[in-house]
């Protein structure tokens, strides 16, 4: 009696929890995954180059820099960065007073935008997370205001 | 029963499958799936890891003095926010930024008794933007924010003695109100023999008016009424909005062993009092101003020290000195606990603790008799209706001891009922009991979905109960009070789930939770930072001595404090450490401790600043560090003070990742 009821459900439930789960699904978390499937295979030409976040063309620099905008980046990089970082010498990242010099712009602008995914998904970041331990935070700056950054760590860079 | 209930579980199965198929079929791949519904309990209350709850219940914390809060219908408890009591978790109630929270006119106060959360309104509907909460036991009302679920403000309610008949919103939030449980002298302090009862003392209600867009709470007016106990209030809705209802007991006076003696009459009163037309009063001058110390505290700016305001007089209109009539006593019987209005406005139902009915009041019965004059009595001025022509129906059979009523906006009350220990449903229409279910033991108020809303959701109901006993493993002599989760989205009140609260679970809220959840602040925007004490670029961290006082302004980010070496602290300095947290990311938090400081930590939430009072006694190195666990590098975040003996002449230095 009771056993062919059981076979039923018991078949019922497989197919429900099959058709349920046949996708799987798409698990991404904020956890950096070292040793997830070679990124350069899936990044494109740009993504490699100038990171990976919002900035996905190549944006124009002036030659002169525009004082109003260095002074803008300098108050926000010493309210939401300098606890981390240092001009010259390691501290909590990485030095910045050469960056500009290392990096694009777009590349520093996706890293100041989307830390988390720069060192989860670039080989940059990648190895840069190994190295540093400490994940950068998005320090809840907007676009306009990476930019300004990058303005200020030019500027300084040219001085320094 | 057992072939009954497997053949119904195969068709909800087959069912549940086709639907999958369905899905699949038509939709393709569904990325996130909702459990699929079934008639199981377990099912329903089951949220998946990382799927949200459908609605916050806010729970008062009784005589923990806190407000908990929960997501349902899993019940899983999301958080405790401090209100009336002290945490040193969070350093509510020990930073310098709150403590001044619980000052009252008889001192600093570091504990009360939370009864009534009740959410603001807008048309009668709850709008999750502010939480208010009462205390008992030294009458204050606190405001919660729902952006940052954290308290903001607490009023002090004077010339009243336990402060039950509180905190429930009108329908636009254009006042929260009290009561008074106790009558007391009403003059302040005033030195009386206790037996002077009936001549001296009076009872207060009590209209606190509430700033559209800040929430700021102003006591606006009180009402001074006989010597009763006024034990619950509620607002009208709809057509009666401009009204709020009042219980009273004790109508015979009595002030010694009130379990007999205020326990003889066969009815004491409901009062009715329009609120708008007693602050046209107010406004037209027929006030008078007693005096009465009272403290109001808040925060002026987004972040800083709460302030004490502390006010002289409140304005009150004493119903023996104006002959406007603006409230109405509606004989109830017997010692009536709750009092509550139905979506539609029209029904005040009494809870009639000690009757054997629940007696229903019609509002617009109610405004015939003021109409046509059905007084029978008037007590210091204020009209007594006659119970027939106020009274639309009696509930009989309702078990023993009925308290409280909720509504579920489809023509059902549901009451729960103490001493019988269960809820009863009954019809508005028949006023017929046509449901009733077990409560795990003795209930006191419950909650529907979105209930005291014009507009409630009959989804869940919870049952708020006393006492534990076998339900749980056992704790103790003293366990947890628990609360009960019913299903009545059907036609009969379900049980699904049985769990213990925190403190006692006194009254609760439920909203659903998109009414809040877009308005929750992730972080305090460093840019909006204006704390005076705050600093705002890391290079601004320093040490400023003037006299004996001593201010660190730290900063923090994970994972090190800037100072984190500090000497020329002495014995006999007041030291007050400012802590900035650096962070701009949701839930980067840090706290800091320092060895042998009689205080708790603080935690400091991303872009807020908050502040320790420290007074070292000793000399020596003192370690602090960071309590929460930020990063990977926590156990590297720490620092040493130097403190030296009171004439000593170390310099006062600090430095930062110089070794
Ligand atoms: C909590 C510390 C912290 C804060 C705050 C922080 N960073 Fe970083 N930053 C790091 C770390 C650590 C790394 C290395 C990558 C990693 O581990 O995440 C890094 C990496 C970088 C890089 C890439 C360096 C390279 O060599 O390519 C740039 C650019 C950068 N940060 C800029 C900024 C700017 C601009 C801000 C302020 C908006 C900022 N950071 C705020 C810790 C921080
Ligand atoms: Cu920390």
């Amino acid at each position: 009696m009771i056993y062919p009821r059981t076979t039923f459900i018991i078949v019922l439930l497989f197919f429900i929890i099959s058709f349920t789960f046949a996708c799987g699904g798409d698990n991404s978390s904020d956890r950096p995954s070292g040793q997830a499937d070679s990124p350069e295979a899936t990044l494109s030409e740009f993504e490699l180059e100038h990171g990976i976040g919002p900035v996905t063309e190549r944006i124009e620099l002036s030659v002169e820099f525009d004082p109003d905008l260095v002074e803008k980046g300098r108050n926000i990089y010493e309210m939401k960065c300098e606890m981390c970082h240092n001009m010259e010498g390691r501290m909590v990242g990485p030095a910045l007073g050469d960056i500009m010099e290392r990096r694009s712009a777009e590349f520093v602008m996706n890293f100041i935008l989307n830390p988390s995914g720069m060192v989860r998904e670039h080989p940059v970041g990648q190895e840069l997370l190994r190295e540093y331990m400490t994940a950068m935070p998005f320090q809840n700056v907007q676009k306009d205001e990476a930019r300004a950054i990058v303005e200020f760590l030019r500027e300084y860079n040219e001085l320094n | 029963m057992t072939n009954n209930r497997s053949k119904s579980l195969r068709g909800l199965l087959l069912a549940a499958g086709f639907i999958a198929m369905a899905a699949f079929i038509f939709t393709g791949c569904p990325s996130q799936q909702r459990m699929l519904d079934t008639g199981d309990a377990a099912q329903k209350v089951y949220v998946a890891p990382g799927e949200h709850d459908e609605y916050y219940g806010f729970f008062s914390g009784g005589y923990s003095g806190q407000l908990s809060v929960w997501g349902l219908p899993s019940t899983r408890l999301l958080r405790v926010i401090p209100v009336f009591s002290q945490d040193p978790e969070t350093a509510y109630g020990y930073s310098e930024e709150t403590k001044p929270l619980f000052e009252t006119s008889y001192g600093f106060i570091p504990w009360d008794d939370s009864h009534h959360p009740h959410i603001s309104q807008t048309n009668g509907n709850a709008d999750g933007r502010w939480i208010f909460i009462n205390a008992n036991n030294t009458p204050r009302i606190a405001r919660i924010d729902l952006a940052t679920f954290d308290t903001k403000e607490i009023l002090e309610i004077p010339n009243t003695g336990g402060n039950h008949a509180s905190s429930f919103v009108t329908s636009n939030t254009e006042y929260v109100i009290g009561g008074t449980r106790f009558s007391i002298p009403y003059e302040e302090d005033l030195d009386v023999p206790i037996d002077s009862y009936s001549q001296e003392f009076r009872g207060a209600l009590t209209f606190v008016a509430v700033d559209e867009e800040t929430g700021r709470m102003d006591l606006d007016f009180q009402v001074v009424v006989p010597p009763y106990n006024y034990d619950l209030g509620r607002a009208g809705k709809g057509p009666s909005a401009d009204w709020v209802f009042f219980t009273t007991y004790n109508t015979e006076e009595a002030h010694t062993m009130l379990e007999v003696n205020a326990s003889r009459a066969d009815k004491d009163f409901i009062a009715a009092i329009n609120w708008r037309k007693a602050a046209q009063l107010v406004r037209d001058g027929h006030g008078s101003t007693m005096p009465g110390e009272y403290y109001h505290n808040y925060y002026i700016g987004k972040q800083g020290y709460a302030i004490n305001d502390i006010k002289n007089g409140v304005t009150v209109l004493d119903t023996r000195e104006i002959d406007e009539d603006f409230i109405y006593y509606l004989p109830t019987p017997k010692s009536p606990h709750g009092v509550d209005i139905d979506p539609t406005g029209e029904y005040i139902v009494g809870g009639g603790k000690l009757a054997t009915v629940i007696p229903v009041h019609s509002f617009s019965r109610m405004l015939e008799a003021i109409e046509n004059g059905d007084i029978i009595d008037r007590i210091d001025g204020i009209p007594v209706l006659d119970y027939d022509s106020t009274i639309i129906g009696e509930v009989e059979n309702p078990g023993l001891g009925p308290l409280h009523t909720e509504f579920d906006g489809q023509g059902y009350a549901y009451t729960s009922v103490y001493i019988s220990s269960e809820i009863v449903k009954w019809s508005l229409e028949t006023f017929e009991v046509v449901d009733r279910i077990d409560a795990y033991y003795s209930i006191g108020h419950l909650l529907i979905t979105a209930g005291d809303n014009v507009n409630p959701e009959p989804r869940y109901m919870i049952g708020l109960t006393k006492t534990a006993k076998d339900r749980y493993l056992p704790t103790g002599p003293k366990q947890n009070h628990p609360a009960q989760l019913y299903d009545i989205s059907g036609g009969r009140m379900q049980l699904l789930k049985d769990f213990p609260t925190i403190g006692e679970p006194h009254y609760a809220q439920a909203i659903r939770a998109d009414k809040i959840v877009d308005r929750v602040a992730q972080i305090y925007e460093m840019e909006e930072n204006d704390h005076p004490h705050a600093i705002r670029r890391i290079v601004d961290n320093r040490i400023e001595r003037e006299g004996n006082v001593v201010r660190i302004f730290m900063g923090s980010t994970r994972s090190h404090f800037r100072p984190d070496n500090i000497e020329g602290i002495r014995v006999g300095d007041t030291v007050y450490v400012h802590l900035t947290n650096f962070e701009q990311e949701w839930d980067v938090v840090h706290g800091i401790a320092i060895k042998g400081a009689n205080n708790s930590e603080i935690l400091v939430a991303p872009g807020q600043t908050k502040t320790m009072k420290w007074e070292p006694t000793r000399t020596g190195i003192y370690p602090f560090y960071c309590t929460a666990f930020c990063s990977a590098l926590h156990q590297e975040m720490q620092g040493y003070i130097r403190v030296s003996a009171a004439d000593s002449d170390v310099p006062l230095t600090w430095r930062t990742g110089t070794n």
